[in-house]
Order: C-alpha cells, then sequence, then structure tokens
C-alpha cells in the first residue's frame, strides 16, 4: 500500500446514483441484499471485494444488464438524476446509452475500428451526416486514447488489436455515445501491466467528463484509479467511503482483513 | 540453485532411482503402448473399411454409368420427298403437320437403303427390317426438324439419328451376338451390318448431351430417354423449399434462441422439433398427400407440391442448424451490443445474425441437398410414375403442371424392364451426385469466406 496518492483527494462532487434496499436473487441465490449507496458525478467509484461477493452483480443493476439473465430479479431502488431506472416507464435500452458498459474480456464487434465505434451514434442518430460521424469517432478514440494508435488504420478489423488496445477501443466505443455514467466490470483483469497502466491512466482522464463505477479484483488498482471504494464481502456493503480512509483506516474488521489479505 | 549434487561420482554409487531407469521400459507402459497402437490400427481399419465401401460404391457408379453419356448414332441424308410431305408445295406448315410420323418411315428406310447400297455392303436383311438399328424416335426428330423449317422440303438433307438402344448396346458392350439369340428386335446379322457401317463412319459414338437436357422417353425408347426435365422439376421444388424454409426456419430459430422465454411451452416445441427431424420422411409424404392433395386439392404431382412436402422435412434440420450457429456467437458481442444502447433486435441483426449466417448457410444448403436427394414422399404425391416427357412451358407451369424429379426419375428407370434403362439409373445418379457436390462444395466455399473475418 505504499501508493496512496488519492488519498487526500476530496470528493466534493454531487451525487450522480443513489441506490436504496437493492436486493438481487437469481433463482434461490441472494446475490445483493438491501445494498445503499450514494455514487458521486465525476467520480472514480471502486468496487471491491472478494468473488462471488456480488459486486459485478450490482455493477449490473446500474444499467439493467441483469434484465437479460433469466430468473435475474432485481427490487429496491436505483435513481440516476433522481429517476428510478427500474421504473416501468424507462426502457432499459434508452437507459444503457446513458450509461455505459466496458465488460472484462474486451469484446470489440468483429468489424472495423471505425464501425466498432462509430455503431453507438448510428444507432442512437447522434450524427446527421458522415463528417459528423467521424468527428464523433475521433473525438472517442482520442478519450480512449487510442487515436495515435489507430488513426492510419480505422478501417483494419478491430479484433487484430492487441488486448490492451481492444479493451481501450472497447472505451472508446463505450463513451462514443456520450454517456454520463461508464461503468467498467474488471476491465484489466485480462491486461498485462503495461496495458493495465494505460487502462488505469485513461480511467484517470475520463473522470473529468463521467462518472465511472469500476468492479476490480485488485486492490492495488482500486487504491490508485478510485476516489471512493466499497467493499463487498457476502452480498452486504460493508463499507464505503473515501478510498485512502477505506485502506488506511477502515472502520469494519472484515474490510481489514479482506485488505491486509486475511480474506478473500 | 545451490542444491545441485557437487558429487560426481560414478553412478553405480548413487541409490537406484525408485521407479527403475527411464531408459528401460516398465511392463505397465509396454501394455498401455501396445493397447495405444491396437486402439489406433482399430480405427485405421475403421477408416480402410470405410474408404473401401466408397470406393467400391463410385466404381459402380462411375463404371455403369458414365455410358449414359455417350450415345449411338448414324448419319443419315435422307431425301426429303416433296410429293409425301407436302403434297400442293405450297409449304403450309397445317398441312405438312398432317403428315404423321408414319409418313417419314419410308423415307427413312430408303434413306438406309441408300447408304448400305452406297458403302457396297451386302446383307441378306430384308430393307423393312433394316430400319430396326434406328430408334423408333428417328421418324419423329425428321418430322420436327421439317416442322421447323419447312424449306428443307425437296432437298435431300444429312440427318444424324439415334441408333435403337441394342445397337447402342452393342457398342457399349451390353449387347452381344449371343444375348440376341432370344431377342426379336435385332438380329446378329443386324450386328454385321452395324460393324460394316462403323468401319464406313457412317456409325458413331458421341457425347450424349440429349441424356442431360432431354425429355424421358416411353419404355420402348431407352435410346432418347434423358433427364432435363426432372432436372427442372428438382430445379422448382428447391426453388419451393429454399424460399419457404429459409425465412421460416431462420425466424423460428431466432425466436426460440433469443427471444422465447425458458418455460415448458418452449421446451415442448424444442423437443418437438428435434423430434420431427427424426421423422421418416414418407411421413412427410403421406402428411403433404392427405394435406396438399386431398384437402387443399393442389395438383398432383406438381413441383410446388413436392416442394411443400420437403419444405416441411427440411425445416427442422435448418432450424437446428440455425440455432447451432446462433448459439457458437459468443455471447460478449450480444453484451457488447446491449451494453452501448443498441436494442435486443439490433443486436441480433447487426452483430448476431451476420456471424452466424455461414452457420445457417451452410445448415441450409445440406438440407437442401438432403431434400434434393429425398425418393420416398415424391412417391405418395405423384411424382414418381409420371412419364416427363414434357417441359414446362413457363415458370408458373413449371411449379404446378406435373413434373417428376431427379432422385424419382432414377426410380422410375431402374423399376423399367428393358436393361437400356438401367444404364440411365445410374447416369441418372452421376448427374445428381455432380449437383450434391457442387451444393456441398458451395458450403464448404460459403464458410471459408465468412470465417475469415472472426
Amino acid at each position: 500500500m505504499n501508493d496512496m496518492r488519492t488519498m487526500d483527494n476530496a470528493v466534493t462532487n454531487e451525487t450522480k446514483i443513489t441506490a436504496r434496499d437493492v436486493n438481487v436473487h437469481y433463482g434461490t441465490t441472494h446475490a445483493i441484499k438491501g445494498v445503499d449507496v450514494d455514487i458521486a458525478d465525476r467520480t472514480v467509484t471502486a468496487f471491491i471485494g472478494p468473488s462471488g461477493c456480488g459486486k459485478s452483480t450490482f455493477l449490473r443493476c446500474l444499467n439493467r444488464m441483469n434484465d437479460t439473465i433469466p430468473g435475474a430479479l432485481v427490487t429496491g431502488e436505483i435513481k440516476i438524476d433522481e429517476a428510478d431506472i427500474y421504473d416501468p416507464r424507462v426502457d432499459p435500452v434508452q437507459l444503457r446509452a446513458k450509461v455505459g458498459m466496458v465488460f472484462q474480456k474486451p469484446n470489440p464487434f468483429p468489424k472495423s475500428i471505425y464501425d466498432n465505434v462509430a455503431y453507438g451514434p448510428k444507432i442512437h442518430g447522434l450524427a446527421k451526416n458522415k463528417a459528423e460521424l467521424d468527428e464523433i469517432v475521433e473525438k472517442a478514440l482520442r478519450r480512449g486514447a487510442i487515436w495515435d494508435e489507430v488513426k492510419d488504420r480505422l478501417h483494419a478489423p478491430g479484433t487484430g488489436l492487441s488486448g490492451g488496445q481492444q479493451q481501450r477501443l472497447c472505451i472508446a466505443r463505450a463513451v462514443a455515445t456520450e454517456p454520463e455514467i461508464l461503468l467498467m466490470d474488471e476491465p484489466c483483469s485480462a491486461l498485462d501491466p503495461i496495458a493495465t497502466a494505460q487502462v488505469e491512466e485513461l480511467i484517470d482522464e475520463l473522470r473529468q467528463n463521467f462518472s465511472v463505477v469500476i468492479v476490480t479484483h485488485s486492490m492495488q488498482q482500486a487504491a490508485r484509479v478510485s476516489q471512493r471504494t466499497a467493499f463487498f464481502h457476502l452480498g452486504n456493503l460493508v463499507e464505503y467511503g473515501e478510498t485512502g480512509k477505506i485502506f488506511t483506516n477502515p472502520e469494519d474488521s472484515r474490510t481489514e482483513s479482506y485488505i491486509s489479505g486475511r480474506i478473500g | 540453485m545451490t542444491d545441485i549434487p557437487t558429487d560426481t561420482g560414478s553412478p553405480a554409487e548413487r541409490p537406484a532411482p525408485k521407479g527403475g531407469s527411464l531408459l528401460v521400459t516398465d511392463a505397465r507402459t509396454k501394455r498401455r503402448n501396445r493397447a495405444e497402437t491396437r486402439f489406433k490400427s482399430y480405427g485405421i481399419a475403421a477408416l480402410a473399411v470405410g474408404v473401401a465401401f466408397l470406393v467400391a460404391l463410385l466404381w459402380a457408379i462411375l463404371s455403369n454409368g458414365l455410358t449414359a453419356f455417350t450415345q449411338t448414332y448414324v448419319q443419315l441424308d435422307v431425301p426429303l420427298l416433296e410429293e409425301k410431305l407436302d403434297k400442293d408445295g405450297d409449304r403450309d406448315p397445317a398441312k405438312i403437320a398432317k403428315v404423321s410420323t408414319f409418313g417419314y418411315k419410308p423415307l427413312i428406310e430408303a434413306a438406309l437403303v441408300d447408304l448400305v447400297a452406297r458403302e457396297g455392303l451386302d446383307t441378306d436383311i430384308e430393307d423393312k427390317a433394316l430400319t430396326k438399328i434406328l430408334s423408333d424416335a428417328a421418324a419423329a426428330d425428321i418430322r420436327d426438324r421439317v416442322l421447323a423449317t419447312p424449306d428443307l422440303i425437296g432437298q435431300t438433307v444429312s440427318f444424324e439419328v439415334l441408333a435403337s438402344s441394342r445397337v447402342d448396346g452393342y457398342l457399349k458392350g451390353r449387347v452381344s451376338r449371343e444375348s440376341l439369340a432370344r431377342d426379336k428386335n435385332l438380329d446378329a446379322a443386324h450386328l454385321d451390318l452395324v460393324d460394316a457401317l462403323r468401319e464406313a463412319g457412317a456409325i458413331e459414338k458421341r457425347f450424349n448431351w440429349a441424356f442431360i437436357t432431354g425429355a424421358d422417353a416411353s419404355d420402348s425408347r431407352p435410346e432418347q430417354a434423358g433427364i432435363g426435365v426432372a432436372m427442372l422439376g428438382s430445379l422448382f421444388m428447391m426453388l419451393v423449399v429454399l424460399i419457404l424454409s429459409l425465412p421460416i426456419g431462420v425466424a423460428a430459430s431466432i425466436y426460440l434462441e433469443e427471444f422465447a422465454p425458458q418455460n415448458r411451452l418452449t421446451d415442448l416445441i424444442e423437443v418437438n422439433i428435434s423430434n420431427l427431424a427424426a421423422v421418416p420422411s414418407i411421413v412427410f409424404g403421406i402428411l403433404g398427400l392427405a394435406v396438399f392433395i386431398q384437402f387443399m386439392h393442389l395438383p398432383q404431382s406438381a413441383p410446388l407440391v413436392g416442394g411443400l412436402v420437403l419444405t416441411l422435412m427440411t425445416l427442422p434440420t435448418i432450424i437446428i442448424s440455425t440455432r447451432a450457429a446462433l448459439k457458437s456467437v459468443p455471447p460478449s458481442i450480444r453484451n457488447a451490443a446491449l451494453g452501448v444502447g443498441a436494442s435486443k433486435m439490433q443486436a441480433v441483426t447487426h452483430h448476431v445474425l451476420p456471424l452466424a449466417m455461414p452457420g445457417i448457410l451452410t445448415g441450409t444448403i445440406l438440407g437442401l441437398a438432403q431434400a434434393l436427394g429425398e425418393t420416398a414422399p415424391l412417391l405418395l404425391i405423384g411424382m414418381v410414375g409420371y412419364i416427363a416427357t414434357n417441359y414446362p412451358d413457363g415458370v408458373a407451369e413449371g411449379f404446378l403442371s406435373p413434373n417428376s424429379a431427379m432422385p424419382a426419375q432414377i426410380y422410375e428407370w431402374a423399376k423399367r424392364a428393358d436393361p437400356a434403362f438401367y444404364e440411365r439409373a445410374w447416369g441418372g445418379i452421376i448427374v445428381l451426385l455432380v449437383f450434391l457436390l457442387a451444393m456441398n462444395l458451395i458450403a464448404v466455399l460459403l464458410r471459408r469466406r465468412f470465417e475469415r473475418r472472426w
């Protein structure tokens, strides 16, 4: 724990996501048990915890990706900008344009780099013509910190990039639709240390424009990139607070055991 | 690396390795190796049996069927006498058409007698019996040519007419002088004449386009029979199958695989689709007879009905292969599309379907190939036994007028008495196999072509 540069990074931004008494059941499994959490805007919030603790499940509640899993039942209230996203009037497709997602394994479409990024803006009608679309694609790729590497081969297949480049392409694809929140489900677990460092640097930059929620297995990563950290254990949100505090002076004994390596 | 022994004394001083030296194979390992060798040899033996069957099959097909692709023709200079064919001399097509093939027979006979005389050949055969070396179809062929171009009347025109099937069989080695002993159609004397005419170049064997493009002929004229009309029947059937089964099959599979809730009803449907794929095709045939012909009163023997029945039979195959293709698209692609805010339908049509396409097309083509070779259901809707002697008049008639199909035509030939039809049946099998191989090749190429994008 020698990298504590985020320690003195005070969180002052207003709340973007409010979750109250969220429960998730998969069939008979009670995966998330009464989670209450407030996630701030323009902040990186990390979810940490041992495998199977429910951190990814909770993340997937935030853009209703759990809807696609048969047998998943979400109860409770999750509000984004004061709107309950589980309200029957909310169309999950519209929600997901607002809440982008980056997955554990880089999953570019087997199409060109350009088409990968342009797909979201196209289906949401964000560009009126080709020139505008080109502009959006370039902006997204710049935000994904991959523009310089791919600008000469935009029409090469996205699947031909290296793992780290693919993941940054996926991030660029997610930001291309101008979401307000970016969910990242262990975005670096399939990457080598150098690619991980690049993606982490990128996450720090994305904080300027988005509310980033990242699920990670690596406590060091949480400490490096996030301002706030939530520790999940067995479906419960055990402790939530400023990253510096969680890692140096946790209140709960379970948090302390986990970050010191005794459980997990 | 501090645990490397520094003692380099002779090996004898070291304690013997626990399991014996690695340089000596122990009995247990030897036994396992022997078992593995045996197992591999069983596999090779099984493969050899399979290859032997295949070679035997191909040899039988080719040796019996290739002769159907050549046919014996006689070069005849026929005097198209005006007084016989067009008494008034005004070339009125209606009047020329009144002269039946009987009117042409004496002309052909005269031409043949003239040919024998011109070549200086000596024969005991009566003039009238000479024409037995020619096909019954010869007069009809010449008449068709004259009707098409009446200006030929009055001239002596050189025609290539079909030899009779016995003469054809003699040139192909099927008929011998001994086998003709009890045959009323041809005598050994005829064969002597055929040999002489062949020397003179008036009789020769040539490639038989008529077999590939032509129509079926009646029982007495095997030399004229071709598979072309049945091929058209098969083509129209396949069009019906493709047009119906591809969209229905793909739509059903997409719904079941991507949208349908998992419950008892969908489970039941899935089980039944798998069961339908195993239902014998003749069951579909009798269903087609009951529903399409007896209840809906669609025409008998029509490619439309054949296509409908084969669609029923092909649908389960297409649905199963399409679902397998959809399943093989990784879920991460669906997640990626949903994650950027695509609707489920957009995820399917923009991403999943294009990736599943090679699998779907391969399944469809293999289903079509299966349908192309299917005979049993056609038995029941009357496409077997229909003598496909006429080309359909147009596209609509192609679907609705009675026709045969390639496998039905082969079956029809195989059950006829004249051994000359036997060769046609094998030849028909070659044509059918060429189509099936071509379709499988297309399936392989499609798969290769699209899989590169992965």
